[in-house]
């Protein structure tokens, strides 16, 4: 596999089709878990790692995995990296997960995940398999931060807890509205972006 | 155990007594249900006469009638339960998930659907009657399962899985019963049922009743809660991009961004229910 076609993938996972910015797919956690970095950054991991394990587990057992049991097949591998996941950061960050850990669970429904495996990890060897997990669990990882960094400046004045700025901040930001305004723009500046590179 | 305590007022609880020596404040324990660990300490006991007795204890903390609170005399091994009324819980419970911690407003779930369907009034009403049949189902489904396999077995690990199967065995179960007893009916929701198992709320409900260990009824308002609370928001959400398609937006934010800009200000307004005190 060339290096270019390798490239392409991760472009593709973190811009071109952007989990959360482009194709509008996992939100639930994107608005709900982003009122700080470090949660949004653990989020973000935890989905990579999910998305990367699942894709390189249907790559390996792809030709043992009958055609028309595949979507339940896929859905408990999905949820046996899930439960592995939601143990290994409860173990680590219990502080964190406290306040995530219902997200966390509910990576099992996300839709990009199984959307990976079906589109790609189920036809493709292990390599770019793993590859396109990567690129599209480190799209989500980015839009994470993004967002997180955006509403724990504007909204609390900090980043990753050191205080930033010496000024009132705006607390709408770390509010549940906040969440839907920022990805607003953040989805509106993507759209701005790329009809300048268009024309 | 014995019954007969209350909560009476902000910080006082009455209960009666049936022993000889009267305790004092420092002999009687009082905790939450939740964390029997943390003494909530009494500041004095005031005895009523007559029989049998009856003491009206004043505490420190101010209590709150939705949670349940446990009471210990260590001396004669005699509790009391002060529990709230099931009605009173059942109607907090459905009102918080409906309005004040609306699922799709304040706790973001759902949203993937939610922005998907409700482009439109009439598939929004469609998806929200749905979903409400059917999470109420799954709920109650995967109550009973959890409580009476999961919990006797100590296989609590395993809710993920057994959840998402129960939803995605429900879900064809009643698309394919639909389909068998009610043609009509199902030309016309059958889509919104297949959608369901892309909802997270879903799956949320029966997490959501597994870790506050609800009862059936607890868990029967959670599941109503959230399916009405979904299908306001849907319904509400659809007006309003209705108007917004023919607006004047500007080019980069049609479609989605302005649907978040319009979640958002949705979401602001839902803050005036975090008011409501039920």
């Amino acid at each position: 596999m060339s290096e270019l076609k390798m490239r392409e993938l991760l472009w593709r996972g973190f811009f071109t089709e952007n989990p959360v910015f482009r194709l509008a797919l996992s939100l639930c956690p994107a608005v709900a878990v982003t009122n700080s970095v470090k949660n949004g950054l653990l989020m973000g991991v935890a989905v990579l790692a999910v998305q990367v394990l699942s894709s390189a587990t249907v790559a390996v057992f792809k030709n043992q995995i009958h055609d028309k049991v595949r979507i339940p097949v896929y859905i408990i591998i999905i949820a046996v990296w899930v439960t592995v996941i939601d143990m290994g950061t409860a173990a680590v960050a219990p502080a964190v997960y406290a306040q995530i850990g219902l997200y966390i669970k509910l990576i099992v429904a996300f839709a990009i995940i199984i959307s990976r495996l079906e589109v790609f990890a189920s036809r493709e060897p292990l390599i770019p398999s793993l590859v396109d997990g990567f690129g599209m669990g480190f799209g989500f990882l980015f839009a994470m931060v993004l967002i997180g960094s955006f509403r724990e400046v504007l909204g609390n004045g900090t980043f990753w807890g050191f205080p930033l700025v010496d000024a009132r901040p705006i607390l709408l930001f770390i509010l549940p509205a906040g969440g839907f305004f920022t990805i607003g723009l953040l989805m509106a500046a993507m759209n701005w972006i790329e009809g300048g590179r268009r024309g | 155990m014995a019954d007969g305590a209350k909560i009476i007022g902000d910080r006082q609880i009455t209960f009666s007594w049936a022993g000889e020596h009267l305790p004092q404040a420092g002999e009687l324990r009082l905790s939450t249900k939740k964390d029997p660990d943390i003494p909530i300490s009494i500041q004095r006991i005031e005895w009523a006469t007559g029989l049998p007795r009856k003491a009206l204890a004043t505490v420190e903390a101010t209590l709150d009638p939705s949670q349940t609170y446990r009471l210990i005399a260590p001396s004669t091994k005699e509790q009391w339960m002060i529990a709230p009324s099931l009605f009173g819980t059942v109607i907090t419970v459905l009102l918080t998930a409906a309005l004040v911690q609306n699922f799709v407003f304040t706790r973001y779930l759902g949203l993937c659907v939610f922005f998907g369907v409700s482009r439109k009034k009439e598939t929004a009403i469609g998806m929200g009657v749905t979903f409400t049949v059917v999470g109420v189902l799954s709920g109650l489904m995967a109550w009973g399962i959890d409580r009476f396999v999961l919990g006797p077995l100590s296989l609590n690990f395993l809710q993920i899985i057994v959840f998402i199967g129960i939803v995605a065995a429900l879900v064809q179960m009643v698309d394919t019963i639909l389909k068998k007893i009610n043609r009509a009916l199902h030309k016309k929701f059958g889509i919104y049922v297949v959608l369901i198992t892309t909802n997270c709320i879903i799956l949320a409900v029966p997490l959501l009743n597994a870790m506050n260990d609800s009862g059936f009824w607890e868990s029967l308002a959670l599941a109503t809660g959230a399916g009405l609370g979904f299908a306001l928001a849907l319904f509400l959400m659809s007006c309003a991009r209705e108007k917004a398609d023919l607006a004047p937006v500007p080019e980069i934010f049609k479609g989605l961004p302005i649907a978040f800009i319009l979640a958002g200000l949705f979401a602001l307004a839902f803050l005036g229910f975090s008011g409501l005190k039920i």
